[in-house]
């Protein structure tokens, strides 16, 4: 008997994890289709350019706050860990160039991909959910406009312009950030930290991390507004859209960190 | 001036039968009003007409042209023909009430920048509503919404208009203004257009033919005279009002019907 009820049990989790799959591979398929349908309309008349604009406004000037306050404490934690750490091998000159190179490769970007996540992308989601469910989507569609190139278009070119902004300001903060804790904290050499910071920063990895910023922005924003497309039934359905938005681009964001990080590298 | 001629149009959502060959003809310039109760489908029609909604089976027709088998691109061309009035509005509420109405203009450069205002303030006019360009959809009354929404609609001048419930949620005076916007936009401008209504009043008064919509059909069509004098029971039912009837029985027998299976109906599904 118990046997038998532990082999229900097991079907009824594998049909569970098949529908989910095949949830996913769907939800896959569906972004895909909206990418297609952004560059089908992208380049059609009228222009989106003041729509492009106001977006970037919004994803810039929403987010910059917390991706400053992010960066610059990431940068002070890094500086204050190495420097502890170093220390048992005499190498604490060294704190700049690490504080330097893992801002700009990784943690820069990522962590602003994952705030933005959080503030913009869920701020996509809500709106065009809420825009779905009270029909104002359908409302557009009567009023000759094409709700991809409307919504989705500005939004996710925005992203994509403007996230590499704001890793440029984290970039710079977090060094800052770190600089501060190391010299006036912990009492580094200014001279050698900045010199060190200099020697090992290259150029590629400023610009490695600015294009995956890029590509972040561009993912959250496809994610966060199919999300919101296929938000159904009221307030609740809006409020599922805006979370999974959120869950998806921040996993989004890491799982394609490692492998840009795999290929850039 | 466009004909909308509906045939075998059907419409399901998953196993939910909505519109089940439904058939109907609106004749160019002129107004018909579809009546039915409460989830019928009526809403679910209009949005298949401006292919807001995908139709299953059937085609429908505008000005010759087969809706149901366009591609998307070619829909829009079409929908620039159509205005219409959401039942819920469906203002744009990160927009102000101007913005809302001038939507259509601006995007199709109907008019230079400087005629749009206007445009807006005359289109605002024609629903009674003045100086209020500058409010957001959440600062408008129910009523005032929708009115917003039908000067929207309006305000490209489209040749076909589709109002769902136009003067629900209005007082009696009100109603009557935009029963008179209604039979205007006809006259005049010699629209062609779909109304959905419960107000049998406005109906009788807008329409130039009643259709009534029940299970998925259209089951007759006529003039207001003729659908009041109706020798059908379920037409006469609903033009009356009355709580007795071939609809309410058979909905009584449904309710009977769904407290009786429901749960155990429900332990099924799961
Ligand atoms: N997008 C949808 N998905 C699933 N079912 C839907 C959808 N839209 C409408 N329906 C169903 O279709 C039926 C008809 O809906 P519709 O909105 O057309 O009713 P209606 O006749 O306009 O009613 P009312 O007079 O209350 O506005 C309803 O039972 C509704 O549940
Ligand atoms: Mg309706």
């Amino acid at each position: 008997m118990a046997k038998e009820g532990n082999r229900i049990g097991l079907n009824a989790a594998l049909e569970k994890f098949g529908t989910r799959v095949f949830g996913m591979l769907e939800d896959l398929g569906n972004i895909f289709v909206l990418l297609l349908q952004c560059v089908s309309w992208v380049f059609r008349p009228p222009s989106e350019f003041r729509n492009i604009v106001k977006q970037m406004e919004e994803v810039g000037i929403r987010s910059m706050p917390v991706v400053l306050v992010t960066a610059t404490f990431t940068g002070m934690v890094i500086a204050l860990q190495s420097w502890s750490g170093f220390q048992r091998f005499q190498a604490t000159s060294l704190v700049g160039s690490v504080v330097a190179l893992s801002i700009t490769r990784e943690l820069g970007p990522v962590f602003a991909g994952l705030m933005v996540s959080g503030r913009v992308g869920a701020a996509m989601a809500a709106e065009l959910g809420t825009m779905k469910v009270t029909e104002q989507i359908d409302a557009l569609v009567t009023l000759a406009t094409n709700p991809v190139k409307y919504l989705v278009v500005p939004r996710v070119i925005a992203a994509t312009v403007v996230l590499p902004i704001l890793v440029v300001f984290a970039d710079l903060v977090g060094i800052l950030g770190g600089y501060f804790v190391a010299v006036y904290l912990l009492g580094a050499n200014s001279y050698v930290y900045i010199n060190k910071t200099y020697q090992y920063l290259e150029f590629k990895d400023i610009y490695t991390g600015l294009v995956k910023a890029a590509v972040f922005g561009f993912l959250i924003a496809i994610i966060s507004c199919y999300n919101g497309f296929i938000a159904q039934g009221g307030a609740e359905g809006v409020g599922r859209a805006t979370m999974r938005a959120v869950v998806a681009s921040s996993m989004v964001v890491l799982i394609s960190d490692y492998f840009m990080t795999s290929l850039m590298f | 001036m466009p004909t909308i001629e509906i045939r075998g149009l059907c419409k399901r959502f998953g196993k939910k039968v909505v519109l089940d060959g439904l058939d109907l003809v609106v004749p160019q310039g002129r107004n018909t009003v579809v009546i039915g109760g409460s989830g019928t489908g009526k809403s679910v029609l209009i949005k298949c007409v401006v292919g807001l909604l995908r139709a299953d089976e059937g085609e429908i027709r505008i000005d010759g042209e087969d809706v149901t088998k366009m591609d998307e691109r070619e829909l829009v061309r079409v929908r620039q023909k159509f205005g219409m009035l959401f039942q819920g509005a469906a203002l744009f509420d990160s927009m102000n009430v101007g913005e809302n109405v001038a939507f259509a203009l601006r995007r199709l450069r109907r008019y230079p920048e400087r005629q749009i205002q206007d445009v807006v303030e005359e289109k605002l006019a024609m629903v009674g509503l003045r100086d209020i360009q500058h409010l957001t959809p959440a600062e408008l009354s129910g009523g005032m919404k929708k009115r917003v929404g039908l000067a929207r609609a309006i305000a490209s001048e489209p040749e076909i208009l589709l109002y769902d419930e136009p003067t629900t949620g209005l007082d009696p005076i009100m109603a009557d203004v935009i029963n008179e916007l209604i039979i205007r936009m006809r006259e005049s401008l010699g629209v062609t257009s779909i109304s959905i209504t419960h107000d049998m009043a406005s109906a009788y008064k807008i329409a130039d033919s009643i259709a009534m919509l029940y299970k998925g059909k259209i089951i007759e069509v006529g003039t207001p005279a003729e659908i009041r004098h109706s020798a059908s029971p379920v037409v006469s039912q609903f033009v009356e009002g009355r709580a007795v009837g071939p609809i309410t029985a058979e909905h009584e027998e449904f309710v009977r019907f769904v407290r009786g299976s429901g749960e155990s109906g429900e332990r099924k599904e799961q």
